[in-house]
């Protein structure tokens, strides 16, 4: 008798879990919160701290959409996914949104079904070494040995370069960057490759940074952002114009303290109708018309997000580089919101 | 016949589908084939469904295109260029190569670990239980990556074997290598070798087919004069010395061929990042192995210490008082009946050996799992494909593996008469 | 005459036996250095034990406790070998409960209490059976308390229960070999088309329960034991018709039966994790998305079937043919005859088999990794991303598998004292 009890109320959990239809939005509303995709630990992009709260770049794009449609970037369900699971994930309606330092390239947009909706992070793929290798160029590598983590775009990259400059190499791959990164510090790999800020961020946490080196070649472009599935235009908008918010903020210098003053109405009509004083752009995306304005208030501009999670001032000390405004000379650029 | 007049008598009604006892066990069946086949149409038609939902279509052409991600570990010519079919191929030997190599080695393991337990010596009976108990209540997985971090952690790089004040050194009159990447050991080499044979999938080294031979030949002439021996010993009571005929025999041939071959040992040398040369074990291979080997060798101790128990003491003694040594004891009278109890449970384990090979992704060993069903999986997006053949291919391994120890289960089962 | 006999009159003192042969010199010359190889033997040990012990005895002893960081653990070392167990002093209550909410921890460990009163009937002759009703009850009210939510969800599930049970009395006057078919029909039935409706209805009318707590809250070492304890719960029942199958005369059902196990025994569990992460949702109506967790239990639970079947098979084959034999001369039916007779005496000896199995089961819930779950495993993951803790290795590796090894441990005990106590009273 236990399994038939077993089984009914399994029976009624799954029949409960709803289905994933179209209209994301109505049935993210109708769930009271997201489900995001997240990495199931990145330093700096994603890692639950002490009290089990998810921290990080990538998470904070997960928190702004729980701002927009929510007002609460809390009501946002973190689902942790590894370099395998993460498509099926989204593709089955596990998540509403991946957003887990996924490389944006033409086969998953058109093969795999999805829909990339912006970079969050430009990043490229290079090495790390240890400086007593004496190696201060990766067409130096020839015969070495080199850790990568699997599941990624990394080892196809890895085995172009190699074979492009007509070098050997001895691959190692692992699954997480943890594991890697202890087969690197006792030397198993004479160097590991991944995104180089995924490198920075691992190399801050080492006992002895000064002693490794970031060799200076980027063997690829890793346009990492947020991705949905296809098909649901209205959604991909929304989750695209919250990333893009937060960009503009900083483009504009709304910042978490003083867009409040702003909100109270400012002579910068991009401003006004970004903080929904003019115009209603967030009803066009079916959102509260503060939606941009809980973004900034509850997460902060993408400058924000930037320097608290992964900037310099953390120990992560990524600078800005590509991922500066374009005003800076960076590549981030929101298109206009009009 | 008679009955079957009887129940004809009436006629046949629908209601006898059920309470004639006859026809019941029909409709039953009926009703069971019924549903398992509505339950594995209903399964398919909804995969179709979906899978036009997804615009994806169900094909294995993946196979055929070009893999474009290297291997460390290959048996067979490989390169980023290759295809994700022979990538597939790949995984699939080493997987093989590190399930027998972790058999072989558990029951080497198991086999003292069981008798150790029943060794009257305290401290070693000691030790055996803990190292029993130990690795039998804590996941393979924890002790996979723990021996891989024992490997990674405790042996030295390759970089402490270079230069004045190296820290590190060679074993073994510098032919072995322990490094932390793996071990590297000599490597046989020939100077006039006999080449390759190309049969389609991959080369066979006409070497080690000719070395086989003639090592085959040595053992069989061996068996000939063994049982000359026994013949002469038959008949008239004394056994003529065979050992030098023997050695001579499985030995002089194949020092000859070698000799002939130019066989030469090629030894590991440090030269640039990594050692060069020799025969190189990686440590994903050697965690793999170890973690293994060591956790299912805790199951088969058991195996072995309950086969061994189960021969009552009775027969030892009977054996004694045949006038029998405690050698040939062994041999002729425990060791058949204890294998009686063991072989089952033991072809189980070698079946978990195998299922458990698929754990090489965590340390990443480039098994089937982690190239058909990791890296092929991932880049192509073919999933319901790549899963369904690595389940096929698990499964046949299963069926063949089992196969081939029942066959010789049967063969040292009892014969009841 | 002088008697020249001599006879004694008074007995000898007894000797001390020689100091060879009393004490801890006996003790060790029978136990330790019985034989030349013994002797070998016996200092090779004590040489691996002591070798071990000066490698890994001064990292315990300088273990620090107490530091918010693995840098600070450092600096305390200065420099100095010593373990950082101050990462589990930090996140012990992750790795026990995941993300679950700290103010909720009362929920869990009490369903895991629980837990044991549900099985003392089954585990403790001396308990009442009584208790019983209890055990019946036990799924729901540990789905209530783990998950939250309203109370009518368990409930209406319950309810499918007294629903076949009423199909089955109603029918039975009037076609006595369909009525069991309808007592299974009629609760599926419930389940599919009205638990849904009903339970929500109630819910609207009654909103009585507990804080829900999503899936994805669900971690660490409670979610090995969840993914454990359901799959052996539900996996026993489906393991003793599947037995029954294979052991059926009937062609048909024994050979799906034997398909059906052979097949999931020559499959890796981590395929069938894979599957449930990967291609159920192809396998399942558009649309459809449930839980993981749940996802992972139903393929846990048709792999722990697959062995359970086998085990029980085992015991159904220890049974005397005899006993079959009887149970037919009485003229019981099949299903009476395998209720009343056979599967009584056949559990019994499979008992020891069961709980290997669990055991089994729980170990390999570790796997559970490789599809994103944050098990023990996958938190040690998580908690090194973390750039407090990067680095840490060992202490947390030590602190899961002396976790698993107690639980383990205590289970494999457990079924040996059961063996023993089985066996006095089957010989």
């Amino acid at each position: 008798m236990r399994k038939s009890i077993l089984l009914g109320t399994l029976a009624v959990v799954g029949l409960g879990g709803g289905a994933a239809s179209a209209a994301t939005l109505d049935d993210v509303r109708a769930a009271g919160q997201i489900k995001c995709g997240v990495s199931t630990g990145l330093a700096g992009f994603s890692a639950p701290d002490a009290n089990g709260v998810w921290q990080g770049f990538d998470v904070s794009v997960c928190r702004a959409l729980g701002a927009a449609i929510f007002a609460d970037p809390s009501k946002v369900q973190f689902v942790s996914t590894t370099g395998q699971t993460r498509f099926t994930a989204l593709a089955s309606g596990e998540v509403d949104v991946l957003a887990r330092n996924t490389t944006w390239t033409l086969s998953r947009d058109a093969d795999l079904k999805f829909t990339f909706v912006g970079v969050n992070y430009y990043d490229g793929q290079g090495f790390i070494v240890k400086k007593d290798l004496g190696v201060a160029s990766a067409r130096e590598l020839d015969g070495a040995t080199v850790c990568i983590q699997t599941g990624t775009t990394t080892e196809l990259n890895l085995a172009d370069f190699f074979r492009v400059n007509n070098m050997t190499y001895e691959p190692v791959p692992i699954e997480t960057n943890a594991e890697a990164l202890q087969q690197y510090l006792a030397g198993a790999c004479d160097a590991y490759t991944t995104d180089a800020s995924g490198l920075a961020a691992s190399r801050a946490t080492f006992a002895d940074p000064e002693n490794h080196i970031i060799l200076p070649e980027i063997i690829s472009k890793e346009p990492l952002g947020p991705l949905v599935r296809q098909g649901d235009d209205e959604w991909a908008d929304i989750v695209r114009w919250s990333l893009n918010a937060m960009i503009a903020a900083e483009e504009y210098g709304i910042t978490s303290a003083n867009v409040d003053e702003l909100a109270k109405g400012t002579t910068n009509p991009e401003i006004n109708r970004l903080l929904g004083t003019e115009g209603n752009l967030g009803a066009m995306l079916r959102l509260d018309p503060a939606w941009a304005r809980n973004i900034i208030t509850m997460v902060g501009n993408y400058g924000e997000v930037f320097n608290s999670t992964i900037g310099e001032a953390t120990p992560i000390g990524l600078a800005r580089g590509l991922n500066a405004q374009w005003t800076q000379g960076g590549l981030q650029y929101s298109p206009p919101f009009r | 016949m008679a009955i079957f007049s009887d129940s004809t008598r009436g006629g046949f009604r629908l209601g006898m589908l059920i309470y004639d006892t006859r026809y019941r066990s029909l409709t039953i069946q009926v009703g069971f084939l019924f549903l398992a086949m509505a339950g594995a149409a209903w399964l398919v038609d909804n995969t179709v469904e979906n899978l036009r939902a997804l615009g994806k279509d169900f094909n294995y052409g993946f196979l055929g295109t070009r893999a474009g991600y290297d291997i460390n570990q290959r048996f067979v010519a490989y390169s980023s260029d290759s295809t994700h079919g022979q990538a597939l191929l790949v995984g699939l030997l080493n997987t093989l190569f590190l399930a027998a190599i972790a058999c072989a080695l558990a029951t080497v393991v198991g086999v003292l670990a069981g008798i150790g337990r029943l060794s009257r010596n305290w401290i070693v009976a000691r030790l055996m239980t803990v190292y029993i108990e130990t690795f039998r209540n804590i996941p393979v997985l924890l002790w996979i990556i723990v021996m891989m971090a024992i490997m990674t952690e405790a042996m030295p790089a390759p970089s402490a074997f270079r230069g004045e004040d190296a820290t590190a050194s060679m074993i073994l009159w510098d032919s072995v290598a322990i490094t932390n990447r793996g071990v590297y050991i000599p490597e046989p080499l020939f100077t006039r070798g006999l080449g390759d044979l190309d049969i389609g999938v991959f080369l066979v080294s006409l070497d080690l087919v000719a070395v086989l031979i003639v090592g085959a030949a040595g053992i069989y002439a061996h068996l000939i004069i063994t049982r000359h021996a026994e013949a002469v010993q038959n008949a008239t009571g004394t056994r003529p010395a065979t050992w030098w005929k023997s050695l001579a025999v499985l030995l002089l041939p194949l020092l000859a061929l070698l000799w002939a071959l130019g066989f030469h040992p090629g030894w590991p040398e440090l030269k640039g990042f990594n050692f060069q040369g020799g025969i190189y074990m990686r440590n994903s291979l050697i965690a793999m192995w170890l973690a293994l080997s060591v956790y299912t060798g805790a199951f088969i101790a058991e195996i072995v210490r309950a086969g061994i128990l189960a021969v009552s003491r009775g027969q030892t003694e009977a054996a004694r008082a045949l006038g029998l040594r405690p050698g040939p004891t062994t041999r002729l009278v425990i060791l058949p009946q204890a294998l009686r109890v063991i072989i089952p449970p033991l072809i189980s384990q070698y079946l978990n050996i195998t299922k458990n090979t698929s754990l090489a992704l965590a340390v990443g060993y480039m098994d089937l799992r982690s190239t058909l069903g990791g890296i092929t999986l991932n880049q192509t997006g073919r999933e319901l494909e790549a899963m369904m053949l690595m389940m096929l291919i698990y499964l046949v391994l299963s069926l063949i593996i089992s196969a081939a120890m029942n066959l010789y289960n049967r063969s040292v089962r009892l014969k009841e008469r | 005459m002088e008697e020249s006999r001599f006879v004694r009159t008074e007995m000898l003192a007894p000797q001390a036996p020689p100091l060879g042969e009393i004490g801890w010199i006996r003790w060790l010359r029978d136990n330790l250095f019985s034989s030349w190889l013994n002797g070998a033997l016996t200092l090779l040990a004590g040489a691996a034990v002591v070798w071990l012990a000066a490698g890994i005895g001064p990292w315990f002893a300088n273990a620090v406790w107490n530091a918010g960081s693995l840098a600070e653990c450092r600096e305390i070392l200065a420099g100095a070998e010593g373990a950082c167990f101050a990462v589990i002093h930090d996140r012990w209550l992750q790795l026990l409960f995941g993300f679950y909410p700290d103010t909720l921890y009362w929920r869990p460990t009490l369903a895991f209490l629980l837990l044991f009163v549900a099985l003392a009937p089954a585990l403790f002759p001396a308990v009442p059976r009584r208790l019983l009703w209890f055990t019946a009850v036990y799924p729901g009210l540990a789905y209530l308390l783990l998950w939250g939510g309203t109370i009518w969800g368990p409930l209406v599930a319950l309810a499918g229960v007294p629903v076949g049970v009423a199909a089955f009395l109603a029918l039975r006057p009037a076609l006595p070999l369909l009525a069991p078919a309808a007592g299974l029909v009629a609760p599926v039935l419930w389940w599919l088309l009205a638990a849904g409706p009903v339970a929500g209805l109630l819910a609207a009318a009654l909103p009585w329960g507990l804080a829900p707590v999503g899936s994805a809250k669900f971690g660490g070492f409670m979610l090995s034991i969840i993914i454990g304890i359901t799959g052996i719960a539900v996996s026993l029942p489906l393991g003793i018709l599947l037995a029954l199958g294979r052991k059926s005369d009937l062609f048909l059902v024994k050979t799906i039966c034997v398909g059906f196990i052979e097949f999931i025994r020559g499959v890796p569990l981590i395929t069938l994790l894979f599957t449930a992460s990967l291609l159920l949702n192809y396998f399942l109506p558009p649309g459809t998305d449930f839980d993981i967790i749940l996802r992972v239990v139903i393929m846990v639970t048709l792999f722990a079937a697959a062995y359970m079947a086998e085990v029980i098979r085992g015991g159904l084959a220890a049974i005397p043919r005899g006993q079959y034999e009887a149970a037919d001369s009485l003229g019981l039916d099949y299903w009476k005859a395998m209720r009343l007779i056979v599967l009584p005496q056949a559990l019994k000896v499979a008992i020891p088999g069961i709980v290997n199995t669990f055991i089994g089961l729980f170990k390999d819930t570790t796997l559970v990794v490789f599809i994103g779950l944050l098990d023990p495993i996958g938190l040690s993951t998580a908690i090194r991303a973390n750039t407090d803790w990067n680095g840490i290795y060992w202490e947390l590796f030590l602190f899961i598998g002396a976790m698993f090894f107690v639980f383990c441990f205590l289970m494999s005990r457990y079924s040996m004292h059961l063996e023993r106590r089985l066996k006095t009273d089957h010989r």
